[in-house]
């Protein structure tokens, strides 16, 4: 069948995949279709609720990039603290970074 | 000039068309400068469509050996000449032409993408010309059957893509990515031309066919192998080899890192090549396929986790491509370390040399989109920063659709390419040694968290102030983007077609080294 | 012995082209050592070439008796790699006089606003 790729340990088929899909939002639309329709635009149901405070403005809710996965960096900080440093941009280090690498692959291949 | 001739001729045209097309720019940029975008389209469009056209020969009739200078029919070996080819040969099998069709797609998206986002640029004419050299230089070295002809295309390539770099130049940043990355190329490209000299020491000959047919095992070729993995892990940016490559991809003009990103790939062409189709079965090649499997398990591993606090968008991509480089050397390493075990091969080696390979092509398609949607973003607001950016979907909605796809794709969900080749690698590695298929699955789990934070922090959110003004890019800019998306597509929905067809041959070519000698010096 | 030579001689080159560039941090200074190892290169391939009492392959030159002559690959090969140093070096220098036009420096260890 088109689209069937055997990978000799399983089988995928991003077609019937796609028809899976598409019959699960079908149902899932059906399902909503059952819901009580009660949503009214421009109305105070679609502010957002913030403890009976002011809504911010635009700007200030978005949430920019320096402030996600803060903690997956605050978490792996000793890995980062030897990571970065490596990637110093001087030439220099990076041509040593090449020599390093070649020495050790031919010590590896000669031993091997 | 009949029809048959120039068919013939196709290998040599390849090279012919981008490097005439490229010399000419500049002139008809003096002359007829409101043709010159045509020309440069129409060069390109020329020359991927000979490679394509080379591609559904080598797929209907098998390898092409071309004989430089040489009458028609006379065969790859002059009679004199004790049975050594003498003249300069192309030798475009499954793996050649499997990377021309990825060249091909790339550079064509590429230059239509170009033609507008340099148009508020000076000295366009040379910009073009430099393209097309690197289009050349990429071609060369992926058909080539000589070492030192493919060390020239690799240092046209070198010179071609630092230049390029350097052109936006961006008060000294670019110039800076520009001047390392020709330094390390150049220190890697020098180490080849070494290794390749001694192995022209031993076997008087640069033809990769005539060397594999009679290479032994001595510390001196060991002491070349280890150079040229060297030399070449260094133009496809392979981590410790990797550093230059994300401070000249960050910089360079976004359709050109879309060119380069093929660029560097045709030097992962050269690794496997050499190892596989000249080194092959001279050795147990344990040893050298577990240092792929490892190259590549760190390329994957540093690229993303150094990817993840990047603050340039660019840079960010660009260690993504660093960590994608490692997919690809770990599925064809594995196939490597088991090389001569028939029986590992046939249940799953070769199912994870395809995942690898296919990798290569989805990698050159997904990443070539993900630079194009960003260079689109960057064209309009001029920001780098990932931190400034927000809310740029309200205005700039096929950009971000397609930013989409490419995220999906390379965060490997279904149903996009990624997802078909990250399978095979997973599935295939799993049997090898389940532990490296965790540590994959890992890697693609943190790509997709990485490029979450990306999607939502230049595209989700409220519309800022500062971005009031922006508009969607122009339409041509948006071709380019949608020729790679269609590709990104297809390949994700006919995994089946695109393996058997394009991959399987390529897996062939390298698996059967005797083919390759036969082919130039069997019955020529 | 004496036939080892230039083998001994391109040997020190690329250690002296080595030790230059990675110890150097004046950028016109390790371009010079790329220079260098470009010559160690470049002597290497051409030393190779060396044939004992070998005649060169020039038409008129041709031995009356049929006696074969030298192939001129690696001279070829030392010429091209000549164009192709050439040009990249020229690119490296312009490279970094723009650099040193906009940081005003050519001190690698100022030469690093890429990094991380």
């Amino acid at each position: 069948m088109i689209g069937t790729l055997t990978t000799g340990f399983g089988v995928w088929n991003p077609l019937i995949w796609l028809c899976g899909i598409a019959a699960s939002l079908f149902l899932s639309w059906l399902i909503w279709q059952c819901g009580e329709s009660d949503y009214e635009g421009d109305t105070e149901q679609t502010a957002p609720y913030l403890s009976g405070n002011a809504e911010p403005e635009k700007g200030a809710v978005h949430i920019r990039a320096g402030n996600m996965y803060w903690g997956f960096t605050a978490a792996l900080k000793p890995y980062y603290e030897r990571l970065i440093p490596l990637h110093s941009g001087i030439v220099n280090d990076y041509v040593s970074w090449f020599l390093i690498g070649a020495v050790i692959l031919f010590v590896v291949v000669i031993l091997g | 000039m009949n029809v048959d001739f120039l068919t013939a001729s196709l290998p040599a045209l390849l090279i012919t068309v981008p490097l005439f097309g490229a010399f000419l720019t500049p002139v008809c940029g003096r002359f007829l400068p409101n043709a010159r975008d045509a020309w440069v389209i129409l060069t390109s469009i020329v020359s991927s469509a000979i490679a394509v056209l080379l591609a559904v020969q080598v797929y209907a009739k098998g390898t092409i050996v071309y004989v430089f200078g040489a009458a028609p029919g006379l065969g790859t070996i002059p009679a004199d000449s004790g049975g050594m080819p003498i003249r300069i040969l192309f030798h475009i099998d499954g793996f050649g032409v499997f990377m021309l069709i990825s060249a091909a797609i790339v550079s064509f998206a590429g230059i239509l993408y170009l033609t507008v986002s340099q148009s508020r640029r000076s000295s366009r004419s040379e910009f073009y010309a430099l393209y097309l050299l690197l289009v050349a230089g990429i071609f060369g070295m992926v058909s080539t059957d000589d070492l030192f002809n493919f060390f020239v295309f690799l240092e046209i390539n070198s010179l071609a893509a630092s230049a390029l770099t350097a052109y936006h130049r961006n008060g000294g940043l670019a110039i800076e990515g520009a001047l390392k990355y020709l330094i390390i190329n150049t220190v890697g490209g020098l180490m080849i031309l070494f290794a390749i000299g001694l192995l022209y020491a031993k076997y008087n000959s640069l033809n990769m066919a005539v060397i594999a047919s009679q290479l032994s095992l001595t510390t001196l070729n060991l002491l070349a192998l280890i150079l040229l993995i060297a030399g070449l892990a260094t133009k496809a940016g392979v981590v410790p080899f990797h550093f230059a490559t994300p401070d000249a991809y960050s910089v360079a003009p976004s359709g050109v890192t879309t060119l380069m990103i093929v660029a560097s790939q045709a030097g992962l062409y050269g690794l496997f090549r050499i190892i596989f189709s000249v080194y092959g079965s001279m050795f147990t090649p344990a040893a050298v396929g577990w240092i792929v499997i490892i190259l590549g398990v760190l390329s994957m591993f540093i690229g993303v986790t150094m990817a993840i606090p990047q603050k340039d968008i660019k840079r960010l991509l660009s260690y993504h491509a660093v960590s994608q480089t490692g997919y690809m050397l770990l599925g064809v390493g594995t196939a490597l370390a088991i090389f001569d075990d028939t029986t590992l091969i046939n249940t799953f080696g070769r199912m994870a040399m395809e995942g690898g390979l296919f990798h290569i092509i989805n990698h050159a398609l997904y990443k070539g989109l993900l630079f194009l949607a960003v260079g689109a973003v960057i064209y309009r607001t001029g920001v780098w920063n990932l931190n400034q950016m927000g809310g740029l979907g309200h205005k700039m909605k096929w950009t971000m659709i397609f930013f989409l796809i490419g995220t999906l794709a390379i965060a490997g969900i279904p149903p996009f390419n990624g997802f078909a080749s990250k399978l095979m690698i997973y599935e295939s590695t799993f049997a090898f040694n389940p532990a490296i298929a965790v540590i994959a699955m890992v890697v693609s789990i943190l790509t997709l968290a990485s490029f979450m934070k990306v999607f939502h922090s230049v595209f989700m959110g409220p519309e800022l102030p500062e971005y009031a003004n922006v508009r969607e890019v122009p339409k041509r800019m948006l071709a380019g983007m949608a020729i790679l998306a269609v590709f990104v597509i297809a390949f994700g929905f006919v995994p089946d077609l695109t393996v058997n067809i394009l991959i399987a041959p390529a897996a062939d070519a390298l698996l059967h080294q005797e083919q390759y000698i036969l082919c130039v010096l069997g019955g020529g | 012995m004496i036939a080892n030579l230039p083998f001994v001689a391109v040997a020190l080159l690329i250690g002296i082209a080595f030790a230059m560039i990675l110890l150097k941090y004046n950028m016109i200074k390790m371009i010079m050592g790329l220079g260098i190892l470009e010559g160690a290169v470049n002597l290497f391939l051409v030393a190779l070439g060396y044939r004992e009492s070998g005649i060169a392959p020039i038409f008129t030159n041709s031995p009356a008796n049929g006696s074969a002559m030298v192939m001129p690959t690696v001279q070829a090969l030392t010429l091209t790699n000549i164009v192709i140093g050439v040009a990249t070096m020229a690119l490296m220098l312009v490279f970094v006089m723009l650099v040193y036009k906009k940081y005003g420096t050519v001190d690698a260890n100022e030469m690093r606003r890429l990094r991380e």
